[in-house]
C-alpha cells in the first residue's frame, strides 16, 4: 500500500474522496494527501483509533496538522514498542513511494482512553467521529460494548461490506439514529473501492461531510 | 453465597458503598466483551471483567447478575458508579487477575456443581 499505489487505484475505481486512516497513527496521512494533490484526488488525514475498549472509530481531519494533533493524544496513551517480526514493519513513506523510516510505537495496541473520550478529542480538534464497522464481531461497538452507548456522540455509523443497511438496521439496535455510511476498510490495494458512500456535496471536506450526514443545506448521502 | 461475605472472606473493596450487598451470587463469569457476556453469563452469577465502561451495569441487569467484579486493579469511572447505584448492582474492586480470583471464589464453593 505505497502513496501512489494508493491515489492510482483510488482513481481508477472512480473515487473523487479517500481517507487515510492508519491503525492510532497518522505518519502516512501527508505522503498520501501530497501524492493525491499532484493527481487531483482528494485525501482527508485520518486515524482509525483503537479505544481502551478496544473499539474502532475513525478520526477524520482536513488537514495533515489536525491529524498530528489527534496522533499526539493517541501515542501519549498507547504503551509499547513494535515488534517488526511479530506484526511486521511500520513503513513511513513519503509522497514518492520511498521508504523514510519506521514507526516504533506499537500501533496493533489499544490506547488507554475511552470511546467517548476519543469522540470528544476528535470533535475538539474538528473532525468527524465514525463508528467503525459496527456490525463486525471484533474490535467493534458491537462486540466490544454490547449494544451502542446512548451518549457515545458518534457523528455516523460505519457497517463493513459484508453486510447491507438493511440487514444492520434489522440486526443492530438503535442504529436508526445515527447516519450509517460504508467504507472500503482496505488494508490491501485490491480492497481499495469495494465499498464506498456516495456523498451529494460542494466540496470534499470534513464540514461538508457533515452537513451531508445531518441532511442540511440540501447536502445528503445519496447511498 | 451473599457479596458481603465474599467481600470479607476475599478482602474485595465496594466501589458502589452498600450497594446490593445483599445480594445472592451462586455462579460465576469471565468475559470482557460484553457480546460474548450478553450470550452467556449466568443469572446470579459474579462477573469478573476488566470492561470498565458504563455498558456493563446494563448488562449485569440484562443478565440478572449479582454482581460485578473489577479485577486487576481497574477502577470505574463515575458514570458507571452512578448507574450502578441506581440500578442497585454493586461494583467490586480486586487487584488480582481473573484467573486468580476465579480460582478463589472455586474454592469458596462459588460455581461448584
Amino acid at each position: 500500500m505505497s502513496p501512489r499505489a494508493i491515489v492510482e487505484i483510488s482513481l481508477e475505481k472512480g473515487l473523487d474522496l479517500i481517507a487515510v486512516s492508519d491503525h492510532n497513527s497518522a505518519e502516512n496521512v501527508g505522503a498520501v494527501i501530497r501524492a493525491g494533490r499532484h493527481r487531483g484526488l482528494a485525501v482527508l488525514a485520518g486515524m482509525e483509533i483503537s479505544s481502551r475498549e478496544e473499539v474502532h472509530s475513525l478520526a477524520l481531519f482536513d488537514t495533515e496538522d489536525q491529524a498530528v494533533l489527534m496522533q499526539d493524544l493517541v501515542y501519549q496513551h498507547l504503551r509499547g514498542t513494535n515488534r517488526p517480526e511479530l506484526f511486521g514493519d511500520q513503513v513511513v513513506a513519503n509522497e514518492f513511494d520511498e521508504v523514510e523510516g519506521f514507526n516504533d510505537h506499537l500501533l496493533i495496541g489499544a490506547v488507554q482512553l475511552g470511546l467517548q473520550e476519543i469522540v470528544q478529542a476528535v470533535h475538539r480538534l474538528g473532525g468527524l467521529s465514525i463508528a467503525s464497522h459496527v456490525d463486525r464481531p471484533s474490535f467493534s461497538i458491537m462486540s466490544q460494548l454490547g449494544f451502542i452507548p446512548e451518549d457515545v456522540g458518534v457523528d455516523a455509523m460505519e457497517i463493513s461490506r459484508h453486510t447491507t443497511r438493511d440487514k444492520a438496521g434489522m440486526e443492530i439496535p438503535g442504529l436508526e439514529r445515527f447516519p450509517v455510511v460504508s467504507f472500503s476498510d482496505a488494508h490491501f490495494p485490491g480492497d481499495i473501492g469495494n465499498s464506498c458512500t456516495c456523498f451529494f456535496m460542494e466540496a470534499p471536506s470534513v464540514a461538508e461531510i457533515l452537513l451531508a450526514l445531518r441532511e442540511e443545506g440540501g447536502r445528503k448521502v445519496i447511498e | 453465597m451473599k457479596i458481603e461475605e465474599i467481600l470479607k472472606r476475599l478482602e474485595l473493596s465496594a466501589a458502589t458503598g452498600e450497594t446490593g450487598l445483599d445480594r445472592e451470587a451462586d455462579a460465576g463469569y469471565c468475559g470482557d466483551l460484553l457480546s460474548d457476556v450478553m450470550a452467556n453469563a449466568k443469572k446470579g452469577a459474579l462477573w469478573l471483567t476488566i470492561q470498565s465502561h458504563q455498558n456493563i451495569v446494563a448488562v449485569a441487569v440484562l443478565k440478572e447478575m449479582a454482581a460485578i467484579v473489577l479485577v486487576n486493579g481497574r477502577s470505574p469511572d463515575e458514570e458507571t458508579k452512578t448507574k450502578a447505584r441506581a440500578e442497585g448492582i454493586p461494583i467490586l474492586l480486586c487487584p488480582l487477575p481473573a484467573f486468580e480470583l476465579a480460582g478463589r471464589l472455586y474454592e469458596l464453593g462459588i460455581g461448584r456443581p
